[in-house]
C-alpha cells in the first residue's frame, strides 16, 4: 500500500540516497542539483532540478535515478522541472559536504571570488591545498579535468596529482 | 507585459537560434581536437570547453523551440536544419587550423561571449537570463584558459608568436559580425538582450590589453565579413553539418 502521507521532507531524504554519478562522495541533494520536492494535490510529485554545468553529461542519469527512486516508493507520476535561476553555485555546498569531498581526495571549492580581471597574469594563479597532505606547495596543471566540475593540480610535497572541485 | 509571455515571438526565436548556433558550431569545431591536442591537459580542456558550449546550445535551442511553438525540440533544431537556416557568425564555422589559430579564435569569441552573457543575465526574460547566468560562469573559465594561451603563444617562441599573429590577422575580419545589429537585435536591445554594438568598446579593451601583453599587434580594421546571422555561410559550415547531422538524418528518430 502506497503511503500518501509521505511528506516532502521524507521524499527529499529519499533522494539523499542517490549519489552523484561523477562525485559519489556527495548526494544529489547536498550537491544542490535537487532544488525542491513538491507533493502535488493530485498525488503526483514535482522535482525541481538544476544543472551544475550546462553540458553536464550526468544530468540524464541523475534524472532517471530520481524517477526510479520515487517510483520504487509508489510515486508513478513524477514531473521533473529544470530550473535555471538562480544559477547553481558551489557556494551552496555546506561545510559538511566540503569535508566529505576532502576525505574523498578532492580539494573542496573555495568561495566564488568577487569580480577579477577576465585574463589575469599567470603569475597570480592561486595555489590550492593538497587534499592528501595539506601542503600548499602545489601547482595548477589545468582548470579542466576529468569532469566539468574539477581542475587538475599537482602536489610537490607528496608528489601526487590531485583534483579540485572548481568554484563556480 | 512580462517578457516571458512572448510565446511564438519570431524575433526572439531568431535571436535564440543565434545564441544556440554560435555555441553549437564552435563546440563541434572544438570537439574535433579530441584526441589530437598537443598535450593531454589541453585535449581535456578543449573537450571540456566544447562540452560546456554544446550544453549551453542545448538550453538555448530548447528555449528557441518552445518560443517557436511548432513542436521542434533542441535535437530537431540542431540536426534537422540545413546550413541556410543556421544563424551562427562565420567566425565559429571556420576550420580550426593549427592550435594557435584555434586558441586565438576561442579568445576572440570568449571575451565577446562573457560580455554578452553578462548582459543577458541581467535582462528581462527570466528563463533566458537564468541560462545566461549559468553560461556566464562557464565562459569566465573559458576566457581565462584561452587568454592565458594567447599570452603564452604570443610571448613564447618565434614560431608560436608568428602563428598567433597570423591567426589574429586572418580572423580579425570575422569579428565585425559579433557587433553588427539588424532588426532582430534592435527589437530586443535594451530589454531582452544587450545592444551588440554596445559590447564592442569593452571587448576591444580586453582584447587589445591581452594582445599587447602577448607582444602581438592588433590588426587594423578594414573589410569585415557578414551574412552568417542571415544564413549566408562559408562553404565550411556545410561540411561540418554533414558530419554532425548524418546519424540523425540517416536514422530518423533513432534511440539507443
Amino acid at each position: 500500500m502506497v503511503s500518501r502521507a509521505s511528506t516532502e521532507t521524507e521524499l527529499l531524504e529519499l533522494l539523499r540516497g542517490i549519489p552523484d554519478p561523477e562525485v559519489p562522495a556527495l548526494d544529489i541533494v547536498e550537491l544542490g542539483i535537487v532544488r525542491r520536492v513538491e507533493l502535488r494535490p493530485d498525488g503526483g510529485v514535482t522535482v525541481d532540478v538544476t544543472p551544475t554545468y550546462s553540458g553536464c553529461p550526468a544530468m540524464h542519469v541523475i534524472e532517471q535515478e530520481i524517477v526510479a527512486a520515487l517510483r520504487a516508493k509508489g510515486h508513478d507520476r513524477v514531473e521533473l522541472r529544470t530550473v535555471y535561476s538562480p544559477a547553481w553555485t558551489t557556494d551552496w555546498l555546506s561545510d559538511a559536504a566540503k569535508a566529505k569531498l576532502k576525505a574523498y581526495g578532492i580539494t573542496p571549492p573555495a568561495l566564488v571570488a568577487a569580480e577579477q580581471p577576465l585574463v589575469p597574469l599567470s603569475s597570480v594563479v592561486r595555489r590550492v591545498a593538497c587534499p592528501y597532505c595539506g601542503s600548499s606547495n602545489t601547482e595548477r596543471k589545468s582548470e579542466f579535468g576529468a569532469t566539468a566540475c574539477k581542475a587538475i593540480h599537482y602536489c610537490h610535497h607528496c608528489d601526487q596529482p590531485f583534483e579540485e572541485f572548481k568554484a563556480l | 507585459m512580462g517578457a516571458d509571455s512572448r510565446a511564438s515571438d519570431p524575433g526572439l526565436f531568431e535571436y535564440l537560434l543565434r545564441l544556440g548556433d554560435d555555441r553549437l558550431v564552435l563546440g563541434h569545431r572544438l570537439s574535433e581536437w579530441c584526441g589530437h591536442a598537443p598535450v593531454l591537459e589541453e585535449d581535456i580542456a578543449l573537450a571540456n570547453v566544447a562540452l560546456d558550449l554544446i550544453g549551453q546550445a542545448t538550453h538555448f535551442l530548447k528555449l528557441a523551440g518552445q518560443v517557436e511553438g511548432k513542436g521542434r525540440d533542441e535535437d530537431a533544431l540542431a540536426y534537422l536544419r540545413d546550413g541556410i537556416a543556421y544563424r551562427n557568425v562565420k567566425l565559429v564555422e571556420l576550420p580550426n587550423g593549427d592550435f594557435g589559430r584555434t586558441i586565438v579564435r576561442q579568445f576572440l569569441f570568449d571575451v565577446w561571449s562573457v560580455l554578452l552573457l553578462d548582459g543577458l543575465q541581467r535582462a528581462a526574460h527570466t528563463e533566458l537570463a537564468g541560462i545566461a547566468a549559468k553560461a556566464h560562469k562557464e565562459a569566465r573559465y573559458h576566457v581565462r584558459h584561452s587568454g592565458d594561451w594567447v599570452l603564452r603563444l604570443g610571448d613564447g617562441t618565434e614560431e608560436s608568436h608568428r602563428r598567433a599573429q597570423t591567426a589574429l590577422d586572418e580572423l580579425w575580419p570575422y569579428t565585425g559580425e559579433l557587433f553588427a545589429a539588424d532588426e532582430v537585435d534592435r527589437a530586443l536591445a535594451g530589454t531582452v538582450a544587450p545592444d551588440p554594438a554596445a559590447l564592442e568598446p569593452a571587448w576591444r579593451h580586453v582584447v587589445s590589453d591581452v594582445v599587447r601583453r602577448a607582444t602581438l599587434t592588433l590588426p587594423a580594421d578594414g573589410f569585415m565579413h557578414s551574412g552568417g546571422r542571415q544564413g549566408r555561410h562559408t562553404e565550411h559550415l556545410g561540411h561540418l553539418l554533414d558530419e554532425m547531422q548524418i546519424l540523425a538524418r540517416s536514422h530518423p528518430g533513432a534511440k539507443w
